[in-house]
Order: structure tokens, then sequence, then C-alpha cells
């Protein structure tokens, strides 16, 4: 499987992962090893970063994951610049996943703060791939604006209820010319495999694996999951809308 | 919860119930309906807490395991109250705070908040609650609102459990102040009640306080948390009224989260005892029902319950927990014996034996949950 790129940084493996809710900072080690990951996404609220023993942190072996700082928590633009900000300068990266979630229920992200909040944080140095509605016209301007790449959601957060907003990232994919993560609502690995099927870049996954009872082992899985839809999507699927290796109306004009 | 009019304030709400009428429906036991399972409204919410049979709470409990594991993870968030002060002006007969107990009465002062603040962060805690009784002249708001800033330079989460303030700006002050989270419990919503164990001082007012969390939601606050102290009237209906609460400051307050506490009253100071006892089987149900109605509503479990029943909680409904806790001023740097405890613990383990019980139950024990930099 090809490597994917994003903000010029090559990375093996097409699967993000989170760190929230597992049973035990151990439970999360073992499923990010069996996942395959490269990029793991830690929301900063929930480290401690005046302590350099904090549970979480420690837990990984940060020279064989790649580090992104999640805004989780916040609720608009200013309060996730505050969190970026603090995340480089505790951890000293300027990747960033941004997230401005105003509503604490379903914790759908704000299109308008998100925008707001990506323009300045690429002007202040940072990488930034934001959390998104799947809009596709919200996809476009945060591509404009800068972003490293753009994460519209599957289903709300934790729901596991897979890609309910088909359609908007079907276009979104066709119009994107950074890499598209689809984050948010995988409950499964055919969830992860039907994204990848769909030309999305790379997916998200943190519930369904720290809540699954093997956490472990659908970690392996959702590897597995993503790897058969990429292959898929590349080897010219029946159906679905990849691009041809040529014009099939090459010579002929 | 689909339905909330919050056109209306929530006392009108409360006025428009026939309250004998929902005691007399909670208490007639109805079969539990699978679509009372998924996201039920008011009525449904209502049918979760009438009596069910052994088998109907095992299904409920299935549910809300299943919800509390996927929307919040196995994890529990710790706290610590720290009591700033047990004056109070309230007469409220079930708590050792009231004023004509003859408790020995402490005010912390700034240093000795501080000192108390140092203790349970060396412990590891970095979500704190201010707690004081209701004294306004030796605990203004304003001085609350200093400590706040105090304390937030230590704290990332910082919460209050205070008198209710009079206006939308003194709680504005506050979360200025970087305080994010108010608890504020209606102790029983049933007005014939309140005014019986509220003979005296400004918590007779009951509209006064059940108003507040309207004032602290238009202030801002990040979360708003509500409760009933189970024990005092009949726990099916504080549990369902505590609800209906909820719901209405979820839907009102959109952003904010709503979180619901279920302190139980357990003896106070000179063996007071709960008028009406919600058993352990009253507490698992309204708990269950709590987590089938609000799915994205932390449920806060003190420790005024027993050790054993709060590890098996922490797996049903529970989110956050206290651990370690001393309800009176200056009980981590003085000791038991310093002043007059609000009420007795019956969790007494340490914060380090809680967090290793969480553990052994496959919860992970999460001291740090927010960040100064959101709020």
């Amino acid at each position: 499987m090809e490597n994917l790129i994003i903000a010029g940084r090559t990375f093996r493996s097409r699967l993000f992962m989170g760190t929230g809710k597992f049973s035990s900072p151990q439970a999360m080690v073992e499923a990010l090893e069996a996942s395959q990951c490269e990029m793991v996404t830690v929301a900063v609220r929930r480290v401690d970063l005046d302590n350099p023993h904090d549970p979480m942190m420690e837990a990984i072996d940060w020279k064989r994951f790649f580090l992104l700082p999640n805004t989780s928590g916040a609720r608009n633009a200013d309060e996730a610049v505050r969190v970026a900000r603090l995340a480089r300068a505790a951890t000293g990266t300027n990747w960033v996943k941004l997230e401005v979630t105003p509503d604490p229920r379903n914790l759908l992200p704000d299109p308008v703060d998100t925008l707001e909040a990506t323009i300045r944080l690429i002007k202040e140095g940072f990488i930034v791939l934001p959390y998104m509605p799947a809009d596709p016209i919200l996809a476009r301007r945060l591509e404009d604006a800068g972003a490293a790449a753009v994460m519209p959601l599957g289903a709300p957060i934790g729901t596991k209820r897979g890609i309910r907003t088909r359609d908007a990232i079907e276009m979104i994919i066709e119009n994107a010319s950074v890499p598209v993560v689809v984050d948010a609502g995988i409950g499964a690995p055919s969830h992860a495999a039907e994204a990848m099927e769909m030309g999305a870049d790379a997916v998200l996954v943190n519930t369904a694996v720290a809540v699954a009872r093997d956490p472990k082992r659908i970690a392996a899985a959702f590897h597995l999951g993503v790897i058969a839809g990429r292959e898929a999507r590349l080897s010219g699927m029946a159906g679905t809308s990849a691009p041809e290796a040529s014009s099939p109306l090459d010579g002929l004009l | 919860m689909k339905g909330i009019d919050t056109t209306k304030s929530f006392e009108e709400l409360v006025k428009a119930l026939d309250l004998n009428n929902l005691e007399e429906q909670l208490n007639h036991p109805q079969s539990l309906r699978e679509d009372d399972l998924h996201n039920p409204d008011f009525h449904g919410f209502i049918r979760l807490l009438t009596p069910k049979t052994d088998a109907e709470l095992e299904t409920m409990a299935h549910t809300a395991s299943r919800i509390t594991r996927e929307r919040f993870g196995r994890v529990i968030q710790l706290y610590a109250p720290l009591y700033i002060s047990n004056e109070c002006i309230n007469g409220c007969t079930y708590c050792g705070f009231r004023h004509d107990s003859d408790a020995h009465r402490v005010t912390l002062t700034d240093d000795e908040v501080m000192e108390e603040a140092e203790a349970l962060h060396e412990t590891g805690f970095r979500h704190i609650l201010l707690v004081s009784g209701e004294h306004r002249g030796k605990v203004p708001p304003e001085r609350i609102a200093r400590l706040a800033r105090r304390v937030k330079r230590r704290f990332p989460s910082v919460a209050i459990e205070i008198y209710p303030l009079r206006t939308v700006e003194e709680y504005r002050t506050m979360v200025e102040s970087g305080v994010e989270n108010i608890t504020l419990y209606q102790e029983t919503y049933l007005p014939d009640y309140y005014e019986k164990y509220h003979p005296s001082g400004p918590k007779r007012d009951y509209s006064f306080r059940l108003a507040a969390l309207d004032r602290a939601g238009a202030a801002g606050f990040a979360r708003l948390n509500v409760g009933a102290l189970l024990g005092l009237a009949p726990w099916r209906v504080d549990s369902a009224l505590t609800g209906y609460h909820a719901a209405y400051l979820a839907k009102k307050f959109w952003k904010s989260v709503v979180a619901i506490s279920t302190p139980r009253m357990v003896d106070a100071h000179e063996g007071i005892t709960p008028p009406f006892p919600a058993n352990d089987r009253a507490l698992i149900q309204a708990v269950l029902s709590y987590r089938i109605a609000f799915p994205d509503s932390p449920i806060v479990v003190s420790t005024r319950e027993p050790a054993p029943l709060r590890n098996r909680l922490a797996l049903l409904g529970a989110t956050t927990m206290s651990a370690g806790s001393k309800t009176e001023p200056g009980g981590y740097t003085h000791g038991d014996e310093h002043a007059e405890r609000q009420f007795e613990v019956e969790d007494q383990r340490t914060p380090e034996e809680v967090v290793e019980d969480l553990k052994r139950v496959g919860v992970d024990p999460v001291w740090k949950d927010w960040d100064g930099a959101i709020g």
C-alpha cells in the first residue's frame, strides 16, 4: 500500500488512533501496537502537562508513534487556539487536530469557529487537521485556508453508527486536494473499509477500539479493514469511480 | 429529551404537574418497554422509574452499562471537595452545618484554603470542588471568586458548591474567575417537603433556589450539576423531577454539560435519620434510569456511598467520583477533628485505594479531564 503524505510527512499506516476511553494505559498501548498505526491523537485536556510522568503520555513510546495533539473540549475558536498553543509549548509539535465542539451532547463541530481557528492557527505556523461537519463547501474553505487535511465526520463522535454522511463525504473526496480523513462514527472495521473504498485517504478510530471487550484484537481487525478498503479502492473495484489508469478514449479522438 | 418546553420557567413546568398524580404513576409498576431504553421522553423516563422486577433491572443495567462504556469509556473522573467554611445561616433540618446546631464553626483563611488545595494537589487531584455553607458575611461571593482564581493556578478544573447567587452577573464573576462547573442541589423538588426541611434562612425560598441554575447557565458555566438529596422525600418523585430539571437545563443551555448527582442522605449530625430512606436498589434504579434517559450526562457518585456500591456503579452509569473526601473545613491538613463535618463519609478509602479498586474492576481513574486553557 502506498504511503500517505500529510504536510510533507510520510505515514505508512492509514489508520489513525485516538487514546480516550480505554480501561488502562496498558490496554491503550496494546491496542495502538496491534493497530499498526503511526498517527496517535491525544486530548490535551487529558494530559497533565506539568507532570513529566503523566500516565498516558508516559505509556506511549513516542519514537514509534507520531503525536497529534487535539483540542477536545474547546467550545470556540479562542479556546481551541489557546489549547493548541499550550500543546505546542509543552510537546514541541506544531501539528494539531482541531476540534471545536460547542454542543457537549453530540460533540458536533462548529463550522464557523472551526474555520476561524484554522485560519488563526495556520497564521501562527501550525499544521492544522480540522475535525469538521461533512460539508463539501466547508472542506473547500478549510483547504483554501491551508488545512493540511480535512477530517469530516461519518457520524457523531462515539456513536459507532458508521458512514451516515456518505454522499457529502464522496463530494469532499472528489474535490479535495488535501488528504481526507474520515473521523468519528466508525464503529466497525467494515465501516473503516467502506470509507477507504469510497476513496478516503485515512480513517480515525477511537471508541470502537477502546470499548470493545478485546481492544487489541479489534485494533488488529481495523488495521486489516483499512488495508482491505484501500486495496479495493486501488483495484478499480466495479461500481466505483476510482480513477482509471488511462482514458477510455485515449488515442481515439 | 424530546418535548421539553423551555419558553416557560422550570418552576412553571413543575407547577403544571399534578405531583400527587405523578407519585401515583411512579409507584404503579409498569413493565419495561423496549422503546423506553432508547432516548425516552419524559413519560418514558417516568416509566423507567416505576417499580421493576429483578429481570427488568438487569435489562436496564445492560443498556446503561453499554451506554456508559460507549459515551464515556471505561473511565471514572476523580475530584475532591474542599470545604471553605461550615458557617451557615440556614436551618436545614438534615444538615450538620445548620445554624442552630452546636457545631464547631470554622472558616478557613485564604492561606489555609491554599494549604488544603496543595494537599489535594499532592495527592494527585486536578479537579477541585470548593464548598461553603451559606454565610455571605464570612464567605462573600468576591472571596469565593478570589479563592477560585488562586486555586485555578494549580487545578485545571475548579467547581463550586455554594449558596445560590443572586444575579447572572454574580455568577459571571465566578466563570470569569475560572470556575467552569457549578453544583447546586435542590435537595427536594417537592415544594411541601422543601418547606418543611428548610424552616429558616434564605434557603427557605424554593423558587429562588430552583431558578439559580438558570442564572448560572446564563452566566456561561460549562457544567451545571443538578441533584436531589435522596431520603428527604419519595425518591421516585425526586428522581423524576431531577431528570426533568436536567432535561430543561440541557435544552435551554445547549453549550453546557448537565451533570446529575445522586446524593443519598446518610445520618447527619445528631443522628437524624432520613424520613424516606432510599435503599441501594432505589439508588441503582435511579442511576440506570438517568443513564438511559441522559446518555451524555455525567453522573456523580460521592463518598456518601459505601465502597462496594461505588465500585459497581462505576460500571453501570457513574462517571465521576470524589475520593478520600473530608467534609469539614481544614480536614485535609488538620486531620478529622478540626471542625464539624457536613455529613459522614461512608467510603473511607484513601484516594490511592479508590484508584486501585477502580483499576481492579477494569476502570481507568482519570485525574485530569479539563484544562485551564479551555476555561
